[in-house]
């Protein structure tokens, strides 16, 4: 599992998030909320070990973490299954063993024909689709996701969290997501965790109980008013604090 | 199964199709070039006409000189001398320019340092080069080809510099995601980058690294295409003078269209394949 406990951290002059705690457990998805700014993306980076906290502890214990990250960040000069198959070459798998994963994984996200396309050649739905294959194909048990579908159109959006839903719920990957979207975090997550201010802090957490299937969209909407009626969630949604500095 | 079968059929007639659509853009790019050059003839063609054949000798008394200097030896002589010195120059100011660009975009200091020198280089004329080299190396391939690499060193050495220097962080951070080891990112992350802001600056050095070569062997070189030219000059050939100019743009043609553009192809097929392809 990850564990944050009393984290801060700065970067420069500026404190982007002050003390806090939070965990995720095997097999749980966690969704981040809350106003741009606030260190979400910040706090995404201190649990994949890219930053290190100013003070408190990050402990991750889960086996492999892999992260899709809001562009799809592939390697422009290398073709879509050898993209897919970085992590699996990173850790000295052999080609062929390393290409025949990276096959299945592009049939499963749903890109079987485009085997040797280069990056630019996919739209930018299929480009975050290779993005997730490539996480998945290290056989992560804990993703993360930064607002990984925000440049995506309503359709390709609904499709690519279809997506992460089988992989909460049918294989049971633990994910540390976020989004801006209170609706998308309601859909996918089993706790929603609200994070505002500026240092960000967490101010709210709504654990999600109603079944991945019972949630259609009136559910959600819903739902999402509910939470929104919440004094410290709206307030967090109409702060506006200063443009991000992370 | 019929369908099936008819399907095969219409894939086929498609891949057809599609070669022959490339045929026709590529004779089409080809003709393209070869409207340009012949146009190009005929202007020549023309002024030779108008202004007589000793002020400007006509392509075909050009060409006629070729063949004069072929019969006599002296062409091949002359083109292995030039290549000789232009691509040793060239691949001594290429590969000093990598090496020093590479560490000058990693560090910072090392940047600000070497980069006022290169300006410097950049600024100094190749005909103060040719002189310089004349009084230090004495008339010779040397001199050449040590004016060639000062000359074309810059120009490398900002290539190199400017691919180090704009490596993606954010693909830097993927990599740190992803555990990629420090052998595996030089050559998948850093190396791809660093080439395709190499190359233009290779082919402009290329080129920088012919002219300066024939200009250093009409000062000193007995031998080579320039030699050639100052013969040329000597003897009022002015039909001989155009015949070496048609060989070093002949020349450097050929060193760009038949060695570094296909190249270039080899090692970026990336970039040879344009636009998304459309869903479906």
């Amino acid at each position: 599992m990850l564990a944050l406990e009393r984290v801060s951290l700065d970067l420069g002059p500026n404190q982007i998030l002050s003390d806090i705690n939070l965990t995720v457990s095997a097999g749980e998805s966690v969704c981040l909320v809350g106003p741009s700014g606030c260190g979400k993306t910040s706090l995404l980076r201190l649990a994949s070990g890219a930053v290190e906290a100013t003070s408190g502890q990050v402990v991750n214990s889960f086996a492999t973490t892999a992260a899709v990250f809001q562009e799809p960040r592939l390697l422009p000069w290398q073709r879509m299954l050898d993209n897919i198959a970085l992590g699996l070459k990173a850790r000295g798998v052999g080609r062929g063993e390393r290409l025949a994963r990276a096959r299945e994984l592009a049939d499963r996200v749903g890109l079987a024909d485009r085997y040797e396309h280069f990056p630019h050649e996919l739209s930018g739905g299929m480009q975050q689709r290779v993005a997730l294959a490539r996480a998945l194909a290290v056989g992560a048990d804990f993703l993360l996701l930064d607002e990984p579908f925000s440049a995506l159109d309503v359709g390709l959006r609904s499709e690519a969290q279809d997506l992460v839903e089988q992989l909460v719920v049918d294989q049971g990957i633990a994910t540390l997501m976020v989004t801006h979207d209170l609706t998308e975090a309601l859909r996918l997550a089993h706790r929603v965790v609200v994070i505002s201010g500026s240092p960000g802090h967490v101010v709210f957490e709504h654990w999600v109980d109603t079944p991945f299937t019972e949630r259609s969209p009136a559910w959600l909407y819903e739902e999402a008013g509910h939470l929104l009626r919440q004094p410290v969630v709206s307030e967090s949604f109409l702060f506006h604090p200063e443009p991000e500095v992370a | 199964m019929v369908l099936l079968f008819f399907r095969g059929k219409v894939r086929i007639k498609s891949i057809e199709r599609e070669a022959m659509g490339r045929f026709i853009s590529t004779s089409l790019s080809w003709g393209g070039s070869l409207t340009g050059i012949l146009l190009f003839v005929a202007l020549w063609e023309w002024g030779s006409l108008a202004y007589g054949s000793f002020l400007l000798p006509g392509p075909r008394d050009a060409l006629a000189a070729i063949m004069n200097f072929w019969q006599q030896g002296e062409l091949w002589v002359a083109v292995w001398a030039t290549t000789w010195r232009a691509m040793a120059g060239f691949a001594l100011a290429a590969l000093l320019g990598l090496v020093l660009g590479l560490l000058a975009g990693l560090s910072h200091t090392l940047g600000r340092a070497l980069e006022p020198v290169s300006t410097v280089l950049l600024g100094i004329p190749p005909i103060a080069w040719i002189v310089l080299a004349i009084l230090w190396f004495g008339s010779g391939s040397l001199a050449a080809i040590y004016t060639v690499a000062a000359t074309t060193l810059p120009v490398t050495f900002a290539g190199a510099q400017m691919g180090a220097r704009t490596l993606d962080h954010r693909l830097q951070e993927m990599g740190d995601v992803f555990r990629v080891p420090l052998s595996m990112r030089l050559r998948d992350f850093y190396l791809p980058h660093i080439v395709s802001y190499v190359f233009p600056a290779l082919i402009t050095a290329l080129g920088v690294a012919w002219k300066v070569t024939v200009m250093a062997e009409l000062f000193a070189s007995e031998e080579g295409v320039g030699a050639g030219m100052a013969l040329a000059r000597v003897n009022l050939d002015t039909a001989g003078a155009m015949a070496w100019i048609v060989v070093v743009v002949a020349l450097l043609l050929v060193a760009e269209h038949g060695f570094l553009r296909p190249l270039q192809k080899k090692i970026e097929p990336w970039r040879q394949v344009r636009g998304p392809a459309m869903p479906g």
